[in-house]
């Protein structure tokens, strides 16, 4: 499946990732309207280590923690590879924050639930919208072999 | 008698993930599910969270309702299984019809247990926590007047708090350890804990036991006494392993298997809460009474069981419990040397020995917890990756750029 991978070479360290992803994510068609004044709270976060930058979101895994450790059957693996969570049977325990490995589940503001980036499959832009804005080419949509 | 390939005796968490795990490797073979409890499959830590109101009956489907159909598994409810015989390859159930299997599953799950208290019989009122039928058995007597008494300061005792706490009229909670949640906090992350709920309403009782029931007043061994209308009891559980160890299969506190799910009896899986785990936080085998780990060791079991080859060979204890929306996460043991950071209404605890993270306690820290996580099960050593980062703030910045880019450039 197409995933989201990211070249921390290119990556600016901008977070314009993060805005992209809260305005897509927000219901809302204005982007000013969605953003200004609020406090976001993106799926993707740009990590920092002195000079490299590196956006990290839902890697999709082929064999996803998250969904095998989800209390309430919220969390599921689609036929299109994609993970997503279902908010309305989700209860907010967090174990699957608690198990990421890259700490990309993350707890939804309303602390009733957890949240996490579904490739924007979820919220009608049809491809991610981090990846469609990102100015330097650092984060990318396609397909690559598994991990040895 | 009809023969099946498969026979998963119980239907929860390990049962559904080794249908998962089956039908990976073996589309087509049959598969009995029995289980005792007459209710389609849900999630068994969501009672609490059923009386809070933040879930219900029909959102606590574990799987779809369509889910033993879609992967071809006949589903029978209400049943128990009573005996198996090794030998003949059969189990025989309560109502006296049996099936043979070609590889079985137990996964048989965990029964409250009670030491004896005395006149606990004259109690007119009392239940335990860890069923579905147990909360709606409980939710026909709360009212606001009720007054509610607890034993067990545990995960149990003190979810069911939550859950009723608005909806009687005061809930005394006693336990024998001198602080809430002793097999999983600290006293810091405790006394936190404990305020947090003395906030909505509890009373605790610690280091302190029940001497004396008498129908609707509890004496404790302090000389106090606590009038009651509902009593709780939340004290201890006990495997359900008499299927394997009435046949001679090895069991110790729980069920023994290898890293493959067997049992010492051929053809014979055992997982979840029935069975053991190999501990790596703390070295030992022992039950981690815990749903991520009855669905690790049940899919485990099912690959096998079909033929595949899956090791579950990375169990640790980790927990993630929210009190009225402080969330508690914790990991592993809290051996060697501690990192601390208290703040007013966080804690965060890691526990480092032998150049690992070997367990932590993160109050209200939840962001990212999972890298700490990845440390303790995929025992990553501290000296590859920058520690003292990794200890203030957890993220993937800590990692050298080349274990990063093998997780980040390719498919996981």
């Amino acid at each position: 499946m197409k995933r989201i991978y990211v070249k921390e070479e290119w990556c600016l360290g901008c977070h314009l990732c993060e805005y992209e992803c809260a305005f897509a994510n927000s219901g809302i068609a204005d982007m000013v309207k969605a953003l200004k004044g609020k406090t976001i709270h993106p799926n993707v976060h740009v990590e920092d280590c002195g000079d490299i930058h590196f956006a990290v979101n839902c890697r999709h895994c082929k064999d996803p923690i998250c969904v095998h450790s989800c209390i309430s059957g919220a969390l599921t693996k689609g036929e299109d590879g994609v993970v997503r969570i279902d908010r309305d049977k989700c209860v907010g325990c967090l174990t699957c924050v608690l198990v990421c490995p890259y700490g990309a589940v993350l707890p939804a503001p309303d602390g009733h639930a957890a949240m996490k980036c579904a490739l924007c499959t979820d919220n009608g832009r049809g491809e991610p919208n981090c990846v469609k804005y990102c100015p330097n080419g650092a984060i990318v949509f396609e397909e690559r072999e598994a991990a040895e | 008698m009809k023969k099946y390939d498969y026979i998963l005796i119980g239907n929860s968490t390990a049962s559904v993930a080794a249908i998962e795990g089956i039908r990976s490797v073996d589309p087509r073979g049959s598969i009995l599910v029995v289980g005792d409890e007459e209710r389609f499959v849900y999630g068994r830590p969501l009672i609490s969270y059923y009386l809070l109101g933040a879930t219900d009956e029909r959102r606590m489907d574990y799987r779809p309702r369509s889910f033993y159909e879609d992967n071809g598994a006949e589903l029978r409810l209400g049943v128990r299984a009573e005996r198996i015989d090794p030998a003949a390859k059969t189990v025989t159930f309560a109502d006296g019809s049996a099936a043979k299997y070609g590889r079985l599953l137990v996964a048989t799950g965990s029964r409250p247990f009670d030491p004896p208290m005395e006149g606990i019989e004259s109690v007119p009122h009392r239940f335990h926590f860890m069923k579905m039928a147990d909360a709606l058995a409980l939710e026909k007597y709360l009212s606001p007047a009720a007054r509610v008494l607890i034993v067990g300061a545990g995960l149990i005792g003190l979810k069911c708090f939550e859950g009723i706490a608005d909806r009687v009229g005061s809930v005394a909670v006693v336990d024998l350890a001198g602080r809430v949640l002793p097999s999983i906090l600290d006293e810091t992350g405790a006394a936190m804990v404990q305020r947090k709920l003395e906030e909505h309403g509890a009373t605790f009782y610690l280091s302190d036991s029940v001497a004396r029931f008498d129908k609707d007043t509890a004496t404790l061994r302090s000389g106090k006494r606590i009038e009651f209308d509902i009593l709780v009891t939340a004290v201890g559980v006990q495997p359900n392993t008499e299927l394997v160890k009435d046949v001679g299969g090895e069991v110790a506190r729980g069920i023994v298997t290898d890293a493959c799910g067997r049992t010492s009896i051929p053809d014979v899986y055992a997982a979840g809460d029935c069975a053991e785990s190999f501990d790596i936080a703390s070295g030992t085998r022992r039950i981690l009474a815990l749903l991520p780990n009855a669905y690790f060791q049940g899919h485990c079991a099912g690959v096998n069981m079909a033929g595949g080859s899956e090791r579950f060979d990375n169990a640790a204890p980790f927990n993630a419990i929210g009190f009225f929306g402080m969330h508690v996460l914790t990991a592993g043991v809290y051996e060697g040397e501690a990192y601390v950071e208290k703040g007013e209404k966080t804690y965060k605890a890691l526990f480092c020995k032998d150049d690992l993270l070997k367990g932590f306690i993160l109050i209200d820290l939840p962001e990212r917890a999972g890298v700490y996580t990845a440390m303790l099960r995929e025992r990553i050593p501290l000296s590859q990756v920058d520690a003292e980062s990794l200890k203030r703030s957890p993220g993937w910045n800590a990692f050298p750029a080349e274990m990063r880019k093998a997780r980040f450039t390719k498919e996981v």
